[in-house]
Order: structure tokens, then C-alpha cells, then sequence
């Protein structure tokens, strides 16, 4: 198997050069894909890392950004597992990345299926998701504290808290929630972000902690009230989303008495073995998008946390991540048995 | 009537020359994307939402529409004359659709199928322009134990009227619900029945194993009968589409039926394929000739088209009004509103106004021009069964085998699909119903997760499927369809004594 | 059911014995699920069903209907009366296109989905349609050529190209 990859590979590269000999030389040196990238998202359709990656596919096709199309492929199964797999198993093809998620850490750790994000190559970090703790505006409740004291006065498991998936980030924000107020809430995990805001909404849930473009339409609506937002510092943007309210005028957890923060990855990773070249080229890839109108407003839109990050100091950010995973979710018990 | 002055401002939004290009185009992708069972809706949407950047939104959005139109026609057409369902939601066409293209009677099949799939999706698209709101509201009231029950009802409709066997019916139904348990489990992150192997992880798709068991079975059956299908002689008189229409008007009730229990699962949003399933069962049951289902009834074909056609339209409700896709579909099509900076949601109607009358009208003229175009090659579809087994066999094995393939990317599952040709060949000879087996692999997972988390909800309470009048109505109906057969003879006794 | 004329009476697999066969395998199916739900508990936790409660009772389901369709065939009259599952004649067609199949499949893993294609469609014409090799290998790559500029070059699909990706010169 290794014998036949590392044949393929050299074949690949011995194309690159023949491609590169029939090409102008205008290109330079550098990394370029060959044919078509699929692009994987760990998750299903519609949700939040399949509207960015479908967004990233529409701006770069847009604006030329690559000469092969980006081909986005949705791997979900076993809660991500099926796509983060596929990768480490395409070790060493460079026309191949996959957007993650907070899945890239709690699936392994939850299913114990054998996956470590050390088996891909750190490219980049697009931004940083927000969770923000959302409740109906039929609810008398304005802030988080006066929601959480409810939730306390009515004693345990009389709330509902309604999130994407099981032992996922939303149910880890739940139990961080639950430790720092000392309340307990009925936890039920749906199959996407959507879904959840809507039964928010139909008041079959009580709250819950979607991403801001999970439930902004809804905000604009009336539909939601935001309580605060899961970061140690508020959200920048002070255009008014309604007609009140910006997300700057969110408080965040910890004023509200909850001392709890949590931010989600939306990065990039390639297969292992990846060369200097081949992540650059992405890695100027991204930039590239970063600076287009489209990206700038998708980032406003959902509120993201548009930090960039590559190379070592991302690679750095993702270990910190997994070992903050591990511990919150060793606390809330939802390692996997061994 | 503020909503007609604003539907008639969509059709001038609409109706410019290279707008009704772009439909004419959607159209046939659609069709293509229909046919193939490798290329879903969500396919064709996904890949072209690119390149429809240089578009206005409006041309845009309906040329994407349009290629959902086309999907939701093509997939009638392999069910019909191959016993393949396309997609998903064509499964419960091919009970009676391919008997009836075995009898030579495709042209009439298709044509009922188009017919009813446009009649379907207008009284969706009818409902959409006047009631979107208040149908907006209705959706909201749908929480975990009213989407159990509407699996319930679905289930109930459709078992309890096979005539072989009870226990094997059983057998059948409670496989297709391990098999559907394959993988994680949602509620709580668990993987299940996968011993190990991580390939199991995606679990068993619906679409490879209906592939199998219709498509790769049909064939080895064929063969059995000694390569019998060698160029059917269809009838491919253009006049068959006049002949079917004078026919259709009996059904009438039939369509009402369906188009009501389609608009709803639309909506709600349980999607077309279970409405496709329930509005078969129902018309069954309800039907004079109920007991001749399966053998080749035009209202067979009706009934499923219909509900399937008007339940993937009003899918369209709660995106655009709420931002919830009812289907993978229009997940991707919400993906594209975001992009043209749209937010879907329940100010789309208010901030957006060009573009929803723009939408809504495309809805009104791209299936009707839909229709158009599929009728008119109707007797070029039936007359693809005059092509040799020995030529058509091998194609439609490859094309099966690219359709296993596509669903997940994984080589796995074609051998899979193999697996199922098999079970599919040996099941029907014994008389071991499929039908079942694939409403169970469809809605097993769904109804087990409602269930679940209705019981989180209400702390182990079962009542929970009692307490409100929708969710209880909705358990009492599917209670009263599970005894339908008890009732009806109590009733005819009554009658009697 | 369907009765096979042209076949000598008894020369076949008996639909009795299949019948039992299949109850078998569905009862050893059955099992699994129902050990493995063991495994994740099966229980009705305080809140609701745990992750193995309905596979169990599912596999339970299946076991206990497999036994009773096992026990209706072994009561059935003999194997003679209840008449053939298929008799060896249209067996051996059924297996001419099953084994190819598979063959095919396999042909898939290691060469990718259009050239095995190709190559299948081809020789299943001209073993069992008869045709002219000319023109069976024609309508194979036609057929192939068609498809691979439907998925990879139109809507982007890309196929599976095989271990050895025989085609990759294409640069798709």
C-alpha cells in the first residue's frame, strides 16, 4: 500500500514537472494543483462549514482565483469521521483539502474513532465561529443572568437546551454553562444548526447556543433574542443587524456572570505529507479570498472572528485547541470508553 | 389580493427572453440530473451555483430552480422503464409504473407521471403564493413528538395492506430498520452495529441499497427469464399523451388526496419521500381497485407523483421563510441565496420583493415549460425500451454502479450494491416484500431520533405523543390507518348483521 | 409462483430450502444486532431509550419472525410440491451476468469506474448479445466517454479512478 502511494506520488510529481515544461514559464516556480481539488467538508449539507465552503467554491470560481475548479464534497458520517478519514487515507495528495470544524477534535475523542488532526497538514485558519446563547423574544428573559436564575429557580432538568449533534461543541458549551451557574438543563442534540433555531422559534426548546448565522435571520425577525456571546470580548461589528441591535452590543458571558468562552475552528487542513510548496499555494490562496468583498460580507453577516493564522502559529493554535477539548470534555464525560 | 398585483409583477420580472432561456436550459440539466441516479438535485444545483454568479440573482435563482424542476420530472423516467428510481422519492413509482411499462404501456405511465407531477407541484406553488405566512406558522408548530407522529402516520398507512405473509413483511420491515441503525446515533454520539469497521460508519444509504434491490434485481430476474425483455415493443405514438390525459380525470380525488398529503409533508418538513410512500399507501387503501396495486394501476403512478411533486415544492416554504431546507435540495439553494446576499428567513418576504414574486412566478412558468418539454419526449423515452437487453443490461449496471458510488464517494459501496442486487433477486422470489424493507431503511433513523428526543423532552413520558391536539390527532389517524383492515371488516359485519 | 416448463422437474434449489436458508441468515442477523445492542445497553434509561434499545428489540424482531418462517418452510410439504427457487438452466443465466458483475466491480477497484466500464459493456455484448466486437467496444467507449464528460467535466462529479488510476494522463 505504502509501496503503490509513494509510486503514485512520484508519478504526480513527474506531471507536475511535465505540465510545468508545457506551461509559460511566466508561472514561475511554486506549487500548483493539477486537477480539480475537492474540497471536503466534515459535515452535512446546509450547515455552517457546507455554506463556507460552498461560499469559498462560488468566490473562488468567481473571481479566478484558482485554474482547476474547487469541487466540494460533503463526508459527514459518523459525525464528521467519514471525511476526516478520507483525508488521512489520501496521504500525500496535494489536489485534496477539507474545511474543519469542532468535529476535528470531538469526534476522536468522543468514538475513539483512530483519527488525530496530527495526521493532516495544518494550512490556515479562515476565522473563528461565535456561539451565542439564544432564547424566543416571546420570553420575559433580557439578560443571561435573568435566564439563567430562572433556570436555577425552577430546579434541574426543567429546561430544554437544544443543540447540533451529540458530545459536540454545543453540548460541551451546555455542560460549561451548567458548571459555571450550577443549573442543570435538558440537553437535545438535532442534526443541524437550522433545525435547532427553528424549534427555538416553535418553542419546542427553551434555548440554545447557535453560531450567529445559525439564527440571525430569525434575530432580524423578532423571532430570537441574544443573551451573550461565548468570548472574552465582544463581537466588533456595530452596524445595526436589527433595528436596535448590532452584534457589538452583545455582551459576552463573562459581564453576564457566566464565565464561560469557547470559539470554533473554521479552518483548513490538507493530507499529511504535504511539501512547503503545496501549502503556500494555499495558504496565498486564502489570502487572496480574504481580501475579496463577498468573503468580507459572509464574515460580516455571520459575525465570525476573522483572525488568519498559518504555518506554526496556527499549528500551535490547533494543539492548545485539542488539549482544551480533552479537558472539557474529560470534565463533562463524554470521552470515549476505551 | 396584494399577492396577485405582486405574482404578476414576478411574471414581468420574469418572462424576458434570456430568462426563458435560462429556464428552457434548467430544464433539461434537470432532466439529465433526474435520470442518473449518480446526480442528485443537489448535485446540479451545487455545481452550477457558480456559475450562475454572473447572473442577476433572479435569472440565477431561476435557472437553479428550474434545474430542480427537472430533477423532480427525470426521476420518474428510470422508475417507470427500468425499475431504478432515480431519486429518492420515485421509489413508490416504480410499484406500479414499471408493471405497467412491462405491459407495454410506458408512454401511458410516463405521461401520467408528468402529468401529475405538474398538477402536483401547482397546487403546491398555488399555495405558496397565497397562504406562505400562515403556512410559515403552521411549520413552526412542529417539535420532536409531532415529527414522530408524522412518521408514525407514514408507516402506518403504508403497512398492514401486503398480502403475502405477516411474517415476512416483518422480517422485511425490521431489516430495513437495523440496517437504517447502522452508524452513529444522533442523540447520543454513539456508533452502532458498525463491529469496528469504520467503513460502516456512513451506515447503509437509502439510495444504494434501493439501487440494489430494484435495479440489480430487476436485471438478474430478467436474466432468468432468459434475456426476455429484448426490445420491448413500445408503443411510441405521440398520440399516447392525449389518450392517458382523457383518462386521468377519474382520479381526481386521488390527485386532491395527494397534493393535500404532499403540500403538508412539505412543509412540516418530512420531505417528498415520505409523502411519496404515504400518498401510495393512502390511495391504496382508499382506491376500489385497491386490492390490483403493484400490478401495473395507473393511480399508482398518480398518487406518489403527485404528493412527491407538490411535497419537494412547498420544501421550498420553510426555506425562503424560515431558513430550514426541507430537503438537501434546497439546502444547497439556501447555500446559494446566502452567497447572493440573501438571507433567507421570514424578512425575505418583506426586504427581497423582486426576487421571492420573481421566484414564486419562475415556480408558476418553469413547470409548465417542464411539462412541455418532457411530454414531448415522452415517446423518445419509451422508446429507449426498444434498445436490447444485452445492450441496455450492462448500461444500466454501470449506471447503477456510478450511483452507489456517488452517494458517499466510496468504492464499498458498490459491492454493497451488488449485496443488495442479490437480496433484492431472492426476496422477490420468495415473496418477501421490499416496499417495507426500503420505508424502514428511509424512515427508520428519522422516527427513532424523534422518538428519542421527544423522550428527552418529556423526561420518559410517552404521553407526550398525547399532549396537544395536532401531535395527538396525528398519533390517533395513524392508530386508526395501523386497524383499518379490523375496522373496515367490524364495519362491513355492522353492515351485514 | 413462477413456473420454469423447459426445466427437468426437481433439477433445481428448491424454494423450501431457500426459504430456510434465508430464515437462517436473517436469524444470524438478527443476532448480531441484538448482541451488539446488548453492548451499548439496551435499557429505558430515565430519559428515554438508550442507544441500543430499539436495535435490540429490532434484532429480536427479526430473529423471532426468522424462526417462524423457518419453522413454515420445514412444515411445508416436500421440496417437490412447493415447486423450484429457480432451476439450473436460469440459475446459470442469472450467474452469467452475477459473476461478471462482480468481476466488474472488482475491475472498478483496481481500474476506475470508466475503463472497467468500458471494457464490461463491451464484452458482455459480444458474449451475451452476439454483437461484433467492433461494434460492442465502440457503444462501450461511447457510453463511457459520454459519461465522463457528463460527471467529471460538466457537474464536477469526480468518479472513482481505481487504485492504479489507469487514466490519470487525463488529468482529472
Amino acid at each position: 500500500m505504502d509501496n503503490s502511494m509513494t509510486s503514485r506520488f512520484t508519478a504526480k510529481s513527474w506531471l507536475v514537472a511535465v505540465a510545468f515544461a508545457v506551461m509559460a514559464p511566466a508561472f514561475g516556480a511554486g506549487w500548483e494543483p493539477t486537477k480539480p481539488v475537492e474540497f471536503v467538508v466534515p459535515a452535512g449539507t446546509g450547515g455552517g462549514a457546507d455554506q463556507m465552503a460552498r461560499l469559498l467554491q462560488g468566490v473562488i470560481s468567481k473571481n479566478n482565483l484558482m485554474k482547476q475548479p474547487l469541487i466540494v464534497v460533503n463526508k459527514s458520517g459518523g459525525a464528521g469521521a467519514e471525511g476526516f478519514l478520507a483525508i488521512k487515507e489520501a496521504k500525500g495528495d496535494p489536489n485534496k483539502i477539507i474545511i474543519t470544524l469542532s468535529n476535528l477534535f470531538t469526534t476522536p475523542l468522543a468514538t475513539g474513532v483512530p483519527f488525530n488532526w496530527k495526521d493532516l497538514t495544518p494550512v490556515a485558519m479562515l476565522a473563528l465561529d461565535q456561539f451565542v446563547l439564544w432564547v424566543n423574544a416571546e420570553t420575559p428573559y433580557k439578560t443571561a443572568k435573568d435566564y439563567l436564575d430562572a433556570v436555577k429557580a425552577a430546579g434541574p432538568n426543567k429546561f430544554k437546551m437544544g443543540g447540533t449533534g451529540s458530545k459536540q461543541e454545543d453540548q460541551i458549551i451546555t455542560v460549561a454553562i451548567e458548571k459555571a451557574a450550577g443549573v442543570k438543563f435538558i440537553y437535545i442534540p438535532f442534526k443541524g444548526g437550522g433545525d435547532v433555531a427553528v424549534q427555538l422559534v416553535g418553542k419546542h426548546i427553551d434555548s440554545s447556543v447557535n453560531n450567529p448565522i445559525e439564527a440571525v435571520a430569525q434575530w432580524r425577525a423578532g423571532k430570537l433574542r441574544p443573551l451573550c456571546v461565548f468570548d472574552d470580548t465582544r463581537m466588533p461589528y456595530k452596524t445595526k443587524v436589527t433595528e436596535t441591535m448590532s452584534w457589538y452590543d452583545i455582551p459576552t458571558c463573562k459581564e453576564a456572570g457566566v464565565a464561560t468562552d469557547y470559539v470554533m475552528l473554521r479552518g483548513i487542513f490538507m493530507p499529511g505529507g504535504a511539501t512547503r510548496e503545496q501549502v503556500d499555494y494555499y495558504v496565498d490562496l486564502f489570502k487572496r479570498v480574504r481580501e475579496t468583498a463577498d468573503w468580507k460580507k459572509f464574515m460580516e453577516d455571520g459575525a465570525f472572528n476573522t483572525t488568519f493564522m498559518s504555518g506554526p502559529e496556527y499549528t500551535k493554535w490547533v494543539e492548545k485547541a485539542e488539549t482544551t477539548h480533552r479537558e472539557l470534555m474529560r470534565e463533562a464525560g463524554f470521552l470515549a470508553k476505551p | 389580493m396584494v399577492e396577485l398585483s405582486a405574482l404578476f409583477h414576478g411574471f414581468s420580472v420574469v418572462l424576458t427572453p434570456f430568462n426563458i432561456m435560462l429556464m428552457m436550459i434548467g430544464i433539461v440539466l434537470g432532466v439529465i440530473i433526474g435520470v442518473l441516479p449518480g446526480l442528485g438535485g443537489a448535485n446540479g444545483v451545487a455545481i452550477l451555483l457558480p456559475l450562475t454568479f454572473t447572473m442577476p440573482p433572479t435569472s440565477a435563482i431561476i435557472m437553479l430552480s428550474c434545474i430542480y424542476w427537472g430533477a423532480l420530472f427525470g426521476g420518474a423516467i428510470t422508475s417507470i422503464l427500468f425499475n431504478i428510481p432515480g431519486e429518492p422519492w420515485s421509489v413508490a413509482t416504480t410499484f406500479d409504473g414499471y408493471p405497467m411499462a412491462q405491459q407495454g404501456r410506458a408512454g401511458e405511465a410516463l405521461t401520467a407521471a408528468f402529468t401529475s407531477s405538474f398538477i402536483g407541484a401547482l397546487v403546491a406553488v398555488v399555495m405558496i403564493t397565497f397562504l406562505a405566512p400562515l403556512v410559515a406558522q403552521f411549520a413552526l408548530q412542529f417539535g420532536p413528538p409531532e415529527f414522530f407522529s408524522v412518521y408514525l402516520l407514514t408507516f402506518c398507512s403504508f403497512i398492514g395492506m401486503g398480502k403475502g405473509s405477516p411474517f415476512k413483511t416483518l422480517a422485511a420491515m425490521t431489516l430495513g430498520f437495523a440496517l437504517a441503525a447502522v452508524g452513529m446515533d444522533t442523540v447520543t454520539g454513539q456508533l452502532r452495529l458498525i463491529f469496528g469497521f469504520t467503513d460502516l460508519m456512513r451506515g447503509f444509504d437509502f439510495l444504494i441499497a434501493v439501487i440494489g434491490l430494484f435495479g440489480i434485481g430487476e436485471i438478474l430476474l430478467s436474466m432468468e427469464e432468459g434475456l426476455s425483455f429484448t426490445g420491448k415493443t413500445a408503443k411510441i405514438d405521440p398520440k399516447i399523451v392525449l389518450e392517458t390525459w382523457k383518462k386521468l380525470p377519474r382520479y381526481w380525488l386521488t390527485s386532491i388526496r395527494s397534493c393535500l398529503i404532499g403540500c403538508w409533508m412539505g412543509i412540516t418538513p418530512g420531505g417528498a419521500t415520505p409523502a411519496s410512500f404515504m400518498s401510495y399507501g393512502v390511495a391504496k387503501r382508499m382506491s376500489k381497485d385497491g386490492d390490483k396495486f403493484g400490478t401495473g394501476q395507473i393511480e399508482g403512478v398518480i398518487a406518489p407523483e403527485t404528493a412527491a411533486h407538490a411535497a419537494g415544492t412547498s420544501a421550498l416554504l420553510p426555506m425562503l421563510a424560515l431558513g430550514i431546507p426541507g430537503s438537501p435540495t434546497a439546502a444547497v439553494l439556501l447555500g446559494g441565496l446566502l452567497i447572493w446576499g440573501l438571507q433567507p428567513g421570514p424578512l425575505l418576504f418583506v426586504e427581497q420583493k423582486d426576487f421571492v414574486w420573481g421566484l414564486i412566478a419562475s415556480m408558476y412558468l418553469g413547470n409548465l415549460a417542464g411539462l412541455i418539454i418532457v411530454l414531448t419526449c415522452v415517446p423518445l423515452f419509451a422508446a429507449i425500451l426498444r434498445i436490447p437487453f444485452s445492450i441496455i443490461a450492462p448500461v444500466i449496471i454501470v449506471i447503477c454502479a456510478i450511483g452507489a458510488y456517488t452517494v458517499h464517494n466510496a468504492m464499498l459501496d458498490i459491492w454493497f450494491m451488488l449485496l443488495f442486487g442479490v437480496i433484492g433477486y431472492v426476496f422477490k422470489k420468495l415473496d418477501y416484500p421490499l416496499a417495507p424493507l426500503v420505508l424502514a431503511l428511509v424512515l427508520g433513523d428519522r422516527a427513532e431520533d424523534s422518538f428519542r428526543q421527544s423522550m428527552l423532552i418529556s423526561q420518559g413520558e410517552v404521553s407526550v405523543f398525547f399532549s396537544n391536539w395536532l401531535v395527538g390527532g396525528i398519533t390517533a389517524l395513524s392508530l386508526v390507518m395501523l386497524f383499518w383492515p379490523l375496522i373496515s371488516k367490524v364495519q362491513s359485519r355492522l353492515r351485514a348483521g | 409462483m413462477k413456473s420454469d416448463n423447459e426445466a427437468p422437474a426437481g433439477a433445481g434449489i428448491s424454494t423450501r430450502t431457500m426459504e430456510m436458508v434465508v430464515a437462517a441468515v436473517l436469524f444470524t442477523v438478527g443476532a448480531i444486532v441484538v448482541f451488539d445492542s446488548y453492548r451499548l445497553g439496551s435499557k429505558w434509561g430515565s430519559d428515554g431509550p438508550e442507544s441500543g434499545y430499539f436495535p435490540f428489540y429490532i434484532g429480536v424482531l427479526i430473529s423471532g419472525s426468522s424462526i417462524v418462517n423457518f419453522v413454515q418452510a420445514l412444515r411445508a410439504p416436500r421440496a417437490t410440491d412447493t415447486g423450484l427457487f429457480v432451476a439450473w438452466g436460469p440459475l446459470k443465466l442469472v450467474l452469467t451476468v452475477l459473476i461478471p458483475a462482480a468481476f466488474y466491480v472488482l475491475g472498478v477497484k483496481f481500474f476506475g469506474i470508466y475503463l472497467a466500464s468500458a471494457v464490461y459493456i463491451a464484452i458482455f455484448m459480444v458474449w451475451l448479445g452476439k454483437y461484433s466486437w467492433l461494434r460492442s467496444i465502440m457503444v462501450g467507449l461511447a457510453v463511457n466517454v459520454s459519461f465522463f464528460l457528463m460527471f467529471e467535466v460538466w457537474f464536477r462529479v469526480p468518479l472513482y479512478k481505481g487504485t492504479l488510476d489507469p487514466l490519470q494522463f487525463i488529468g482529472y
